[in-house]
């Protein structure tokens, strides 16, 4: 390879050392299945008040009643969400898939993830997908401030010789 | 089952939505926290085709049926914005949630279809989660009360 494509493909490598396409394609179809449910019903399907709707089925905590009424569809929305992982990981993967990441990585930003989300009324898809396609400040702004502190945090966690 | 009173096609196209979803959640790579974690210590940027992907898509959705004057057919309710309401706790929210993303790669969604894919030390992550969602509705309950 040579001529001035040469800087140019090397620093797209640099990165993208897995592509753009999975990303792009993936994004769609996330964008896809939130359109289809939005047509469908009007709904903004976010994943994370699940947590939040499932909780009220076995807590009295009063927060949790406001969303026994949305809590079977969201139910249904996160098994649909399992299932299409699972039909395309049956299509593509010869065994199981399993995380390196270690065990309290995994429990304590977990926790943190849980109480973040549901406190600031949003999460990756709710805020960064639905939020962000309706051009909403609230959303722009979370969505700015998880990714700047979530940025740090990852490179504070690499830098303290955390891995994986 | 499963569809709040609302009908068998609203629970079909909301199961529909979400294996789409979830399909793409896998393909995209976000069910790895090691996809995100590698995003997260900029070694890799494709994750922004992901997020920029989906919002374009939705977006336009959005954008179409808020102009189109029609209500959506399952539920008759009106299109409208994703728009809440912004106060200290959307970016204090945030930022926690930064920081758990930032240790854990793992969100919500990507969380649930990375069960899908076979992984169950996420299964971790899933009870981590519930707990922090758990303690936030016991304090603010507890706040709200007092």
């Amino acid at each position: 390879m040579s001529g001035a494509a040469t800087p140019l493909l090397l620093g797209a490598s640099e990165f993208f050392p897995r592509g753009v396409l999975p990303y792009l394609l993936g994004g769609v179809l996330i964008g896809v299945g939130t359109a289809a449910i939005y047509l469908g019903t009007g709904i903004h399907a976010g994943a994370s008040t699940f947590l939040e709707s499932t909780l009220s089925y076995v807590s009295d905590v009063p927060r949790f009643r406001r969303y026994t009424g949305s809590r079977r569809w969201r139910l249904l929305f996160t098994a649909g969400i399992v299932s299409g992982a699972a039909v395309y990981a049956l299509l593509t993967q010869s065994a199981p898939w399993t995380t390196d990441v270690q065990w309290w990585r995994l429990l304590g930003g977990g926790l943190l993830v849980g109480v973040g989300t549901r406190l600031g009324k949003g999460c990756t898809s709710g805020h960064g997908i639905c939020g962000v396609g309706s051009l909403s400040e609230t959303s722009l702004a979370n969505v700015a401030t998880f990714l700047a502190v979530a940025i740090g945090t990852a490179q504070l966690v690499a830098a303290l010789g955390v891995s994986p | 089952m499963g569809d709040d009173g609302r009908g068998p096609a609203f629970g079909a196209v909301v199961y529909l939505g979400g294996l789409v979803f979830g399909v793409g959640l896998a393909v995209s790579g976000m069910a790895k926290p090691e996809v995100v974690l590698d995003f997260l210590q900029l070694e890799d940027l494709g994750l922004l085709f992901v997020m920029g992907g989906a919002a374009a898509v939705a977006g336009t959705a959005v954008f179409l049926a808020t102009r189109s004057g029609r209500r959506a057919p399952l539920t008759g309710r009106a299109y409208g914005r994703r728009l809440k309401s912004m106060d200290r706790n959307v970016l204090l929210g945030g930022a926690v949630f930064g920081v758990g993303w930032g240790i854990s790669g793992i969100c919500p969604g990507a969380a649930y279809a990375s069960v899908g894919i076979g992984n169950l030390p996420v299964l971790w992550a899933v009870a981590g989660m519930f707990l922090g969602a758990y303690a936030q509705g016991y304090v603010r309950s507890r706040l709200a009360g007092a």
